[in-house]
């Protein structure tokens, strides 16, 4: 016993060992890798507590004068702030509106066969792939002439070519992942479909709507092509507002990046709420 | 799982249908009217045919714009998907640490587009940006705004910054799905690191790595938000891409008939392309 163990001890601590630098080395490299990542994002929020004055006077790691005026000036102009709210209203107006469709829809793909279902879900998908800029000039007529222009339904809508496709694509794996004998199970029960389907059938997926509202957001909040171009004064989003005020008032940089660190917060706390279930949204690879 | 044959499920799509058809087949059908007239005012309007087709063909300002989109999408593909497989396995994959390096990894993702391109433009600047002073300082004379080499590879930085997160989150939870017996059965082979991830873990992502691939192709045939912030498409056209292009053509000089009939061939060679994808990963997920 001894014998054959003795040879063996030291192949085993150099394999350990090897294993264990293998590991600090990744876990160096990730540590390179976030702070190359928060780099950028560290400069705008250090830039965001400096005067003007200051920004331009030098590089300096931490702002020396300390000052909350740019966000001060944020939070006191309406011009300023309606851009966040506006951006909120149409963002959650398309999240509801993408689930609503999304659902029901999600559920005839995953559990029904119907004809046409193959061209239908390829050309829901295509749209995902349709370039913005392609609609930009039809959608500013199409909701001109029906009196929608610079509204926030508007916007909600237009963002629905690119969010509903998704939600019923990611909605779809997750629903998939339900057996139907549950399905069956409450119709014997005498459930009827609408009852099944809020009851039983939604509290099933909760994860999978997390997720789903989770990217309708992301993909809603980022964007601006559209959103710039459906809207004037109303529902202007914040990320036009802000590409509008630097032209206008000449380059107020410390204003610039607290609005860009304003507009970074929303995300991170939606993201922190799904942070356990996001990577299974992933995992269907269906983003 | 087996399907039911039911045609009713129409009904479930119905609604989906309605929405999407409302956003995206009139105004399609809108582009397709523009494409083939001659607009002067909404009266006055005259059939072309396929003239502007034509024109777009043999624009040479478009071929520009096509070609630089064409090495610019496959240069941010083949920094991507490499760095991002990188990054996914260098993850931690239990306790805190891996949500903590979730929502960092993610966080770029959650930037408004043109936000992103503001962030850059600050950090590029020789005089207030922490990056272009950073360059000046190692002796490049670093310009974004003026050498179009320059404004190129910093468009490529940004959107490998933007857009590696996402590679790597899809990799991540691919590698997340691997059942642990793979690695022991490794392990007592003795397989090398190497071989792992040859063997084990590469095969096991090639579904998310194919959409990582298709999604990234899509957006950064897109992409205009970023650059437009950041260069404004120049010096003179070096960072123009198609999007840029066509933003510049339809609302800038108003020209409806060309900008549709762009619109149209730009929105075709997308599909061309997602199409192959979409039909290989179906095939693949047959064979399984």
């Amino acid at each position: 016993m001894t014998a054959t163990a003795a040879p063996q001890a030291p192949v085993k601590s150099r394999a350990a060992n090897k294993a264990r630098s293998a590991h600090i080395r990744g876990r160096i490299g990730l540590v390179f890798y976030l702070v190359l990542l928060l780099l950028p994002i560290y400069w705008l929020v250090n830039m965001s507590f400096k005067t003007n004055t200051e920004i331009l006077s030098g590089l300096s790691f931490f702002p020396q004068n300390f000052t909350l005026e740019n966000y001060a000036k944020i939070f006191t102009d309406p011009t300023w702030y309606m851009g966040y709210v506006n951006s909120v209203i149409y963002v959650s107006m398309n999240m509801v509106i993408s689930l609503l469709v999304a659902l029901p829809a999600a559920y005839a793909f995953s559990r029904y066969k119907f004809v046409g279902d193959k061209h239908m879900f390829f050309w829901l998908l295509s749209n995902r792939m349709a370039p913005p800029a392609v609609f930009l000039l039809p959608f500013f007529q199409l909701y001109s002439s029906i009196g929608l222009f610079d509204t926030h339904i508007a916007v909600a809508l237009a963002h629905c070519l690119f969010n509903v496709p998704l939600a019923v694509w990611i909605l779809e794996g997750f629903m998939s992942g339900v057996p139907r004998e549950i399905d069956e199970t409450a119709y014997i029960d005498g459930y009827t479909f609408p009852r099944f389907f809020v009851r039983i059938f939604i509290p099933l997926i909760r994860s999978g709507i997390g997720v789903t509202a989770f990217f309708c957001f992301m993909f809603s909040w980022v964007e601006l092509l559209l959103a710039r171009t459906l809207t004037s004064v109303d529902a202007k989003p914040i990320s036009a507002i802000m590409t509008r005020t630097v032209s206008a008032s000449g380059m107020d940089w410390g204003l610039l990046a607290a609005a860009g660190v304003l507009t970074i917060l929303p995300g991170l706390l939606v993201v922190y709420f799904v942070r356990n279930h996001v990577a299974k949204g992933f995992a269907l690879g269906r983003v | 799982m087996n399907k039911v044959e039911n045609n009713k499920a129409w009904f479930l799509v119905l609604p989906v249908f309605a929405i999407v058809a409302f956003s995206a087949i009139i105004p399609l059908m809108t582009v397709v009217n523009y494409s083939v007239q001659d607009i002067f005012d909404p009266q006055t309007r005259y059939f072309v045919g396929t003239e502007w087709f034509k024109m777009v063909m043999t624009d040479s300002d478009l071929h520009g714009a096509l070609l630089r989109q064409f090495i610019f999408s496959f240069t941010i593909l083949a920094i991507e998907i490499p760095l991002g497989i990188a990054v996914a396995l260098m993850m931690p994959t239990k306790g805190r640490g891996a949500s903590l390096a979730l929502i960092l990894v993610a966080i770029p993702l959650l930037i408004p587009w043109n936000v992103v391109g503001t962030i850059w433009q600050i950090f590029g600047r020789g005089d207030i940006g922490l990056f272009g002073a950073a360059m000046n300082g190692l002796g490049i004379d670093y310009n974004y705004a003026s050498n179009p080499m320059h404004a190129w590879l910093t468009v490529v930085l940004m959107d490998v910054w933007h857009w590696t997160p996402l590679v790597a989150l899809l990799c991540y939870s691919g590698l997340r799905a691997i059942p642990e017996v793979y690695y022991q059965a490794a392990r007592i082979d003795r397989a090398s690191r190497w071989a792992v991830f040859r063997y084990i873990q590469l095969p096991k992502l090639t579904n998310v790595l194919i959409i990582g691939v298709l999604l990234r192709f899509m957006d950064s045939f897109m992409i205009y938000a970023e650059p437009f912030v950041l260069t404004g498409g120049g010096p003179g056209t070096s960072t123009t891409f198609l999007s840029q292009s066509l933003v510049t053509q339809a609302i800038g000089q108003f020209d409806l008939g060309p900008a549709a009939a762009f619109s149209l061939v730009y929105f075709l060679i997308i599909l061309a392309v997602c199409w192959v994808f979409y039909t290989t990963i179906m095939n693949m997920q047959k064979d399984k």
